[in-house]
């Protein structure tokens, strides 16, 4: 029997988080103190847990694997966060902001999780501007909105275009006054590399101390895992260097099912590619589309007089350029949703019509706007953009049209979760992008920051209580059982095994050709031949890493190189297990572009008849195929509509 | 004295160090006006006539407590500063700290050790002769502090020495001027660049007029 | 371009530390400082060598994970970035560029470039925050927070945290860090409740981890890549000193008090 039981409180939609939390088991403040959480990963979701749960009362232990929990990548985030406050009267509800994201997301996510995001959203914003967030504000005190893609209400609050780094310090300090008050423990360098399960519970996370290198355990009554996403699997993408799959992975092999792993959001606007020593990737914020017009050339002559510096971009007189997201899409023009938008600048790079030395960039024009508007005006609202642009590229975007190509953003699959936010390992639960809960096949600009800090915030607190209400007369548990010698064992087995392979060549030249696989097969247009060859690809390169990957240094130390090894070993399991999933859904949707299934002008097509369900992978062995379960969607409240953005 | 001062928080500490500095910055504009009155050609009358009314005047013989605290908690906490600023980076950089910011800043301590310095002859030449501590040239009263300047002055080694060290105070004052109001919290977008020009105005002013007076007797006697 | 570099090594906190000198070219001038660094540590383990350890994480100037003290600034020859967004078009070829970990005694370095800056997080944890839990929080739009004021406040809250102004300080103080937090809260009136206690946690905190005295030289705005102004430091004096002065005496507790 599948272990896929969502556990959705029964009742009108609307109504299910409040009967679920005036339903639910709670622990008296006294036994609080008896009961023990771990969180791995202090992003908006796992700071905005291990905070409130701190100050519930529980004792929490919180890992990260920077150097202070303010640095996790949530901190990156620029546009916004959404919430149906519907403070500027535009007709904003709760209902539209879940309708939404159901639709943004391809009609793949689950409507309860959905609703219930919709339903806190609110709370998040009250909740941040208690803790200090200093959101944009209108001149009579009140705070201010901006829209964003894929809605027609504004209701994006924002921070400069630092508002994750401001939500995220938000977190950051209420986690920091915790941790005085003694309610939560703080590991920072510290990796998580195993989770492990007493009598098939979560029990308790071996960490490796990245400073010193030691082996260290940690037991808890509850392990919660925010660990973000996995979307360095491509190597190249706008995460962090150290963004890594590692925990959700060991949880996976340890029986946590993997929801949706192929799907992936590519960002329509990021700085191109432009070497090969390139380590990451840059976003440029979504809002420039709003002034910006896409376009490339309609010759290829002229593609090939600007790669040789011949013509300069506005020598390409009107009639010569093509405009092709307002050639294709006239109603949304360049606003599409951004898996559209990604889509179709690759599909005109595929054609030939590329510009930039590689070929694989299109232009984000202002000089429209530029006239329009006046340069002022764009610079009052893109001024700091405009500013990094030419910092990295060098060119003034006031002059000459910026080149963007898209670049992997976001992991909208990940752990697969219940209602409550539990795997299918009990006692583990999943927050923020690592789960694979609200976004569906894609996820809306602005949602991120939302989903992170409802999880971490409003839900855990509710959902972690529920399960641990049964509990309060089990002790503390030790460290020194066989559960935990077996999994330091393992532990300590992988490390010096990577260390023995003494190979040749670096960690980076495996990720990177992982990436490359990726990125060619189980990128933005995927078919059944290229998934194939994939998946055949990965493992041999997965092979040649376990014989050939050199790692410096020793074990007991800061070792970066190791440190990168064990991520890199991991993520050339979990590409597989992308590229099997891409496989396996036999449509498009969202951001899985499916080659086979699309309209004849091109247009993604769902199958909504044989795939609307969550593909949730079970780990079978090493060199098994895993299970794939299907949770099977049911829209009660929504009507199931194919996406239109013409 | 310096175990209290320990104590005190580093922001308390710069407080009292801002307070003392302003007061001295105040006291130099008496100072200066009195010593211009050696430059009148009435054969010091007047300048006599200051120097009495300073050295007896009951009011004034109580602020004189004040300056020579002020003096003492200046230098006291600007040491302590120092020596705490120097304990935070225990392993120096290779390259040394560029910022083109504030050059005189960075030369405070170093400034204000030479300032020193010349207070201590200051103090030998005439407010020791006064105490009676140590006598005075020969052949000259001890009151007479006409005679002793006119007499220090006329050597061109100690006016020479006594101008350079004027463009050291220069340097000093440059910085502690706006500074001091920093540190009380006095930062303000429409008055800090007035409180910055009169700083730099006061800066070169002051000790101009100082210098004002050895270079008349090395010029002009 | 071709480049010389000289970097300072140093196996562990306990080990002794010293310059190493690297060559290193055909380096692309749209490299940025970081991936330079990648190639030469590239290069550093195909010859069987360590390579060198430096902190970087986001590597789009946001994080503050990335640190280098390069030819005498922080964060490089560049005005108002970090270090990952410090491209080497900004040397010139055949430059020889000395780098070395952030110096101050409460930032001990861990190893080579890398440096240990908790010291940032015991100051907030000493109060850099506002005290609400979870919940029970009255609508975000009750209170009313004058744009002016708003703006102010995002100024200062922009500060990530990197330890720049720390390096840069000929002090080593921490002064700009801890008054931006300070300014970012207590120009909003959720963060007024508490300003006087937090200032003056968070300056004891600050002084009790060995960080030098403002001498108010203004080097580290020079050197914020957030372009975080000193204002803020006077604004935290004049917190401090209000609440110094304006304190009443410790309430016995539960007792009436004053």
């Amino acid at each position: 029997m599948s272990k896929l039981n969502s556990k959705i409180p029964s009742g009108p939609l609307p109504e299910k988080w409040m009967h679920y939390k005036d339903h639910i088991n709670l622990v008296n403040p006294a036994n609080k103190r008896k009961l023990d959480i771990i969180v791995v990963g202090t992003g908006l979701a796992g700071a905005s847990a291990a905070a409130s749960l701190g100050a519930l009362g529980f004792k929490v232990k919180a890992f990260c694997y920077q150097d202070s929990s303010r640095r996790a990548h949530s901190i990156a985030a620029q546009g916004g966060i959404n919430a149906s406050k519907n403070y500027q009267n535009d007709g904003d509800s709760v209902y539209r902001l879940f309708y939404d994201t159901i639709k943004g997301g391809d009609y793949r996510a689950r409507e309860a999780n959905v609703y219930r995001l919709a339903e806190v959203s609110g709370s998040i914003i009250d909740q941040s501007v208690a803790l200090g967030v200093p959101f944009a504000r209108e001149y009579g005190g009140l705070l201010d909105n901006r829209s964003f893609g894929g809605a027609q209400v504004s209701r994006t609050f924002y921070a400069r275009g630092q508002t994750g780094q401001q939500l995220l310090l938000g977190a950051y300090s209420a986690l920091s006054r915790q941790i005085k008050l003694g309610t939560v423990e703080m590991y920072t360098r510290h990796e998580m590399l195993d989770l492990v399960l007493i009598d098939g519970k979560a029990r308790g996370i071996i960490a490796r101390n990245l400073v010193d290198g030691k082996i260290e355990r940690y037991s808890a009554h509850t392990v919660v895992l925010a660990t973000g996403g996995y979307g360095n699997v491509f190597f190249l993408s706008t995460n962090a260097m150290g963004s890594n799959a590692t925990a959700v992975w060991k949880a996976y092999k340890r029986g946590a099912y993997f929801g949706n792993p192929c799907f992936t959001q590519i960002h329509p606007t990021c700085i191109p590619v432009h070497g090969d020593y390139q380590s990451k990737l840059t976003l440029m914020s979504e809002s420039l589309r709003n002034d910006g017009r896409i376009w490339v050339p309609k010759n290829k002559e002229d593609v090939e007089a600007l790669r040789h510096g011949k013509l300069k971009p506005k020598d390409i007189a009107e009639e010569n350029r093509d405009y092709y997201l307002e050639r294709r899409y006239p109603a949304f023009g360049n606003l599409v949703p951004r898996d559209v938008a990604s889509r179709a600048a690759k599909e005109r790079c595929d054609a030939g019509f590329g510009v930039g030395e590689t070929g694989l960039a299109v232009y984000l024009d202002f000089a429209a706007a530029i006239k329009r508007l006046g340069k002022k005006a764009i610079e009052e609202r893109y001024g700091n953009l405009f500013q990094m642009y030419n910092k990295i590229v060098d060119e003034d975007p006031y002059e000459t049209p910026m080149m963007i190509y898209p670049a992997v953003h976001y992991t909208m699959g990940g752990l697969w979760v219940d209602y409550e936010l539990q795997s299918t390992v009990p006692g583990l639960f999943i927050a923020g992008e690592a789960n694979f809960s609200d976004h569906g096949a894609n996820r809306l600009g602005a949602s991120a920051l939302m989903q992170g800090l409802a999880d971490g915030y409003f839900v855990l607190p509710y959902t972690l209580q529920n399960y641990l209400a049964d509990q309060i007369n089990v002790p503390r548990f030790q460290t020194d059982t066989k559960e935990f010698d077996e999994a330091e064992k393992q532990v300590r087995g992988r490390i010096q095994k990577l260390m023995d392979v003494k190979g040749s060549k670096p960690v980076d030249y495996f990720h990177k050709q992982l990436g490359r696989i990726m990125w060619d097969n189980v990128g933005m247009g995927r078919n059944k031949a290229g998934l194939e060859k994939a998946i055949e690809q990965i493992r041999k390169t997965r092979e040649e890493f376990w014989k050939d990957v050199k790692i410096p240094g020793d074990v007991d130390g800061l070792n970066p190189e190791l440190e990168k090894a064990g991520r890199v070993a991991d993520f050339l399991e979990l590409g597989e297990l992308m590229a099997m999933d891409a496989l396996n859904r036999e449509e498009s949707c969202g951001g899985h572009f499916r080659e086979e299934y699309q309209t004849p002008e091109g247009e993604a097509m769902r199958n909504d008849a044989d795939f609307m369900y969550v593909a949730a992978w079970e780990y079978k062995g090493d060199n098994v195929a895993p299970e794939v379960h299907k949770e099977s969607l049911n829209y009660e409240s929504i009507e199931v509509k194919q996406r239109n953005y013409k | 004295m310096s175990n209290i001062a320990l104590s005190y928080s580093s922001i308390t500490k710069k407080v009292f160090l801002a307070i003392a500095g302003l007061f001295l910055i105040s006291f130099l504009v008496l100072h200066l006006v009195i010593n211009l009155l050696l430059l009148s050609s009435d054969g010091g009358m007047a300048y006599t006539e200051a120097v009495h009314f300073m050295t007896t005047n009951p009011i004034i013989k109580v602020m004189e407590i004040f300056l020579f605290g002020g003096f003492a908690l200046h230098i006291i906490l600007g040491i302590i500063i120092q020596i705490q600023n120097w304990m935070a980076r225990p392993v120096r950089y290779k390259v040394e700290g560029y910022s083109h910011n504030s050059f005189f800043s960075k030369y405070m301590i170093h400034t204000g050790a030479i300032i020193f310095i010349f207070l201590m002859v200051h103090f030998f030449n005439f407010y020791f002769v006064k105490l009676g501590w140590v006598s005075p040239p020969a052949g000259l009263e001890r009151e007479d502090f006409f005679q002793m300047a006119t007499l220090l002055f006329s050597n061109n080694f100690y006016a020479i020495l006594y101008m350079v060290l004027m463009v050291f105070l220069a340097f000093h004052l440059n910085h502690a001027f706006q500074s001091a109001f920093q540190t009380l919290g006095l930062n303000h977008s429409k008055y800090t660049p007035a409180i910055k020009f009169i700083g730099t105005l006061y800066s070169v002013i002051v000790p101009a007029g100082f210098a004002l007076i050895p270079a008349y007797f090395l010029f002009f006697k | 371009m071709n480049f010389t570099l000289k970097i300072w090594r140093q196996k562990n906190a306990k080990a002794k530390g010293k310059f190493v000198t690297y060559k290193i070219n055909d380096i692309s001038s749209n490299c940025s400082f970081l991936e330079m660094l990648d190639i030469l540590n590239e290069q550093l383990v195909v010859k069987g060598e360590e390579p060198v350890a430096f902190d970087h994480d986001c590597r789009e100037g946001i994080c503050g994970t990335c640190s280098l003290y390069i030819n005498g600034r922080p964060h490089g020859p560049d005005d108002a970035v970090t270090t990952c967004q410090l491209h080497m078009r900004k040397f010139k070829d055949g430059d020889t560029i000395v780098v070395e970990p952030w110096r101050a005694k409460p930032f001990p370095v861990i190893r080579d470039l890398i440096c240990d800056r908790q010291a940032f997080d015991k100051i907030i944890q000493a109060g850099g925050f506002i005290s609400v839990n979870t919940g029970g929080i009255p609508d975000a739009n009750a209170i009313l927070i004058p744009k002016e004021k708003a703006d102010y406040s995002m100024d200062a809250a922009a500060c990530i945290g990197c330890g720049a102004c720390v390096a840069a300080c000929k002090n080593a103080s921490a002064m700009l860090f801890v008054a931006a937090k300070v300014s970012h809260l207590a120009l909003l009136p959720q963060g007024k409740a508490e300003a006087s206690e937090r200032v003056q946690a968070m300056v004891s905190k600050m002084d009790e981890l060995g960080f030098g005295n403002c001498t108010n030289t203004g080097a580290c705005e020079a050197e914020c890549p957030k372009q975080i102004s000193i204002t803020n430091i006077a604004r935290m004096n004049r917190e401090f000193l209000g609440a110094k002065l304006g304190a009443q005496k410790k309430r016995a507790s539960g007792g009436g008090g004053f």
